[in-house]
């Protein structure tokens, strides 16, 4: 089976606080990838290295076969350009706990900005916003703002925003930690929606259930160190880990 | 025994006897709202005081009114309106451009633009307009040409006794006025929430659209207030144009009252009128504009 995510040797620190400490993962394409761990534990910053949102001190990662953010000059990683990056960053969608969405832009224009400022032409991005948000099931609000709309309905927003280009690889950074309990399920669904037919999911969340029921494989993450990873059977409901068996036992 | 023990106990924890039957029948009754009296008196204070002032107004011959209107269209009235709103106009923009190339050098990460952004706010900052108006009239004496060119090598260059006085002036407010219009740019990018770059980058928008179309639509919601602020005291400092020998609004008024020695209150009334008027209409346009950039920010 192919890979989507290389992560070699993840290495970084803020100040003196060593938040990756050389992160080893491989990602298989097509798969629902969980991370999970305790608050603090570089989770974000493994996500955001993966789209080079955060620079890594050492190590690198590959997504579909191509460096991220870097390239390889007279055997030196060397970081990219501005120009490059942000073209990288187009084919790996990124969903943000806190939606993120433009609150000044309708919800139309949130899903079709991408797309027009990267050349598409606006009713051609228009009409594949509007089969974006009918994806999500918000046919009738592209004309709203969001804050008119409700958490999950947001969430579902910033989804289809990111699946303006189509990639094969989207990221999820606690898309469901700032809803309120009732509208979870509607969000968890949108991205069980997407799983399969070759998209590959890496989801940071504390949705146990999520992870047992969508997972392929769950990696859990503690100050820095993946302490184990394996299928939701291995990892949710038999952690062969102190550590792990300690913070299952907090969220479930 | 047991009895014994719990009577006490009992009885301090019962609550003390409350009137539940006259409370039950005023569940339905208005709340009487509490009396301000001193609201009453201060009130009551100060329309005596503008009564009285607007009294004053038409039965204090010395205000002069019959003038007014001769004065209020005066041909060197209307010119000096017309050299405010110009030279107001030309600076509104130069400075607000500036302004925004100022704040981003000050968060820039680049060490070298960081230092000489600050620099310049500092310096424009501290020396008062005025003074930078007066060096600017002098500058012919100070460098009877300026120009640029490669140091030691050819030069281009233009004799600075043949700028145009207005030109001068607009230079010498946009200087000093770039320098507040940047710190309140500054203060309207700052206020917008980092998770907006974050997503304009993840998207993978380029940088000059990131800033053009996500940050500053958002920057404005907070820098318009303030900036109409700094427009409205351009356009009273215009009047130190005079500086630069140009005569504005008041200006004009000035030189009318020492031409016309008796007319000078109802002058000054002329000008009031006029500033009152170009604010407010400053102020419409503030509406607006507010209300624009204030889309989706309300539920
Ligand atoms: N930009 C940053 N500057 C300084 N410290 C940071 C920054 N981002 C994250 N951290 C620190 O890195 C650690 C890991 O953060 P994060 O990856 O967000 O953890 P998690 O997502 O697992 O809760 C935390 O201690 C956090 O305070
Ligand atoms: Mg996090």
């Amino acid at each position: 089976m192919s890979i989507a995510v290389e992560i070699h040797n993840a290495t970084k620190s803020f100040a003196d606080n060593r938040v990756l400490r050389g992160i080893d993962l491989t990602v298989r394409k097509g798969t629902v990838t969980v991370i999970l761990g305790p608050s603090g534990s570089g989770k974000s910053t493994l996500l955001r290295a993966i789209n080079h949102l955060e620079k890594l001190d050492e190590g690198y990662v590959v997504v579909g076969e191509e460096l991220i953010g870097v390239r390889v000059q007279n055997g030196r990683l060397k970081e990219l350009r501005e120009k490059e990056i942000l073209r990288q960053r187009s084919r790996i969608g990124f969903v943000f706990q806190n939606f993120n969405l433009f609150p000044h832009l309708t919800i139309l224009e949130n899903v079709t900005e991408a797309p027009i400022a990267l050349g598409t032409p606006a009713a051609e991005a228009r009409e594949l916003g509007r089969t974006l948000l009918a994806r999500v099931g918000l046919t009738d609000k592209e004309g709203a703002y969001p804050r008119q709309l409700s958490g999950g309905q947001q969430q579902r927003v910033a989804i289809a925003r990111a699946l303006a280009f189509d990639p094969e690889l989207i990221l999820f950074d606690e898309p469901t930690s700032a809803l309120d309990p009732e509208l979870v399920g509607e969000v968890l669904g949108v991205i069980k929606s997407l799983a399969g037919s070759g998209r590959t999911l890496i989801v940071v969340t504390h949705e146990i259930g999520f992870a047992r029921e969508v997972g392929d494989w769950v990696v859990f993450l503690d100050d820095g160190v993946i302490v184990e990873q394996g299928t939701p059977d291995e990892v949710i409901d038999h952690p062969k880990h102190q550590r792990t068996q300690d913070f299952l036992s907090k969220v479930l | 025994m047991t009895s014994t023990l719990h009577t006490p106990v009992a009885e301090a924890v019962e609550p003390r006897p409350v009137a539940v039957a006259p409370l039950a029948s005023l569940a339905t009754s208005r709340v009487v709202p509490l009396r301000r009296p001193g609201q009453w008196i201060a009130t009551l204070v100060v329309l005596v005081l503008l009564v009285n002032f607007g009294q004053t107004l038409f039965s204090n011959p010395h205000w002069e009114w019959a003038k007014v209107p001769e004065w209020i269209f005066h041909k060197s009235i209307l010119k000096g309106i017309g050299l405010t709103l110009q030279a107001t106009a030309i600076a509104a923009v130069v400075s607000f451009i500036g302004g925004v190339v100022v704040a981003l050098g000050r968060l820039s990460r680049n060490r070298f633009l960081k230092t000489i952004s600050w620099g310049y706010v500092w310096l424009f900052r501290s020396v008062p307009l005025i003074l930078i108006l007066i060096f600017l009239f002098n500058l012919p004496n100070l460098y009877p040409s300026i120009g640029i060119g490669i140091p030691f090598g050819p030069q281009l260059a233009i004799p600075t006794i043949s700028v145009d006085p207005l030109a001068l002036g607009v230079i010498g407010l946009s200087l000093s006025e770039i320098a507040y219009s940047s710190e309140v740019v500054r203060s309207g990018i700052l206020s917008v929430d980092q998770g907006q770059h974050e997503a304009a980058k993840a998207l993978g928008i380029p940088r000059v659209r990131q800033f053009m179309r996500i940050v500053l639509p958002q920057a404005l919601r907070s820098i318009v207030p303030s900036y109409v602020n700094q427009v409205i005291g351009l356009l009273k400092a215009s009047s130190l144009l005079i500086y630069v020998s140009l005569l504005d609004l008041f200006g004009q008024v000035q030189r009318l009252s020492s031409t016309y020695p008796t007319d000078i209150i109802p002058l000054l009334v002329v000008a009031t009128l006029w500033y009152l008027a170009l604010t407010s209409a400053i102020s419409i346009v503030q509406y607006y504009v507010e209300r624009y950039y204030a889309r989706g920010a309300r539920r």
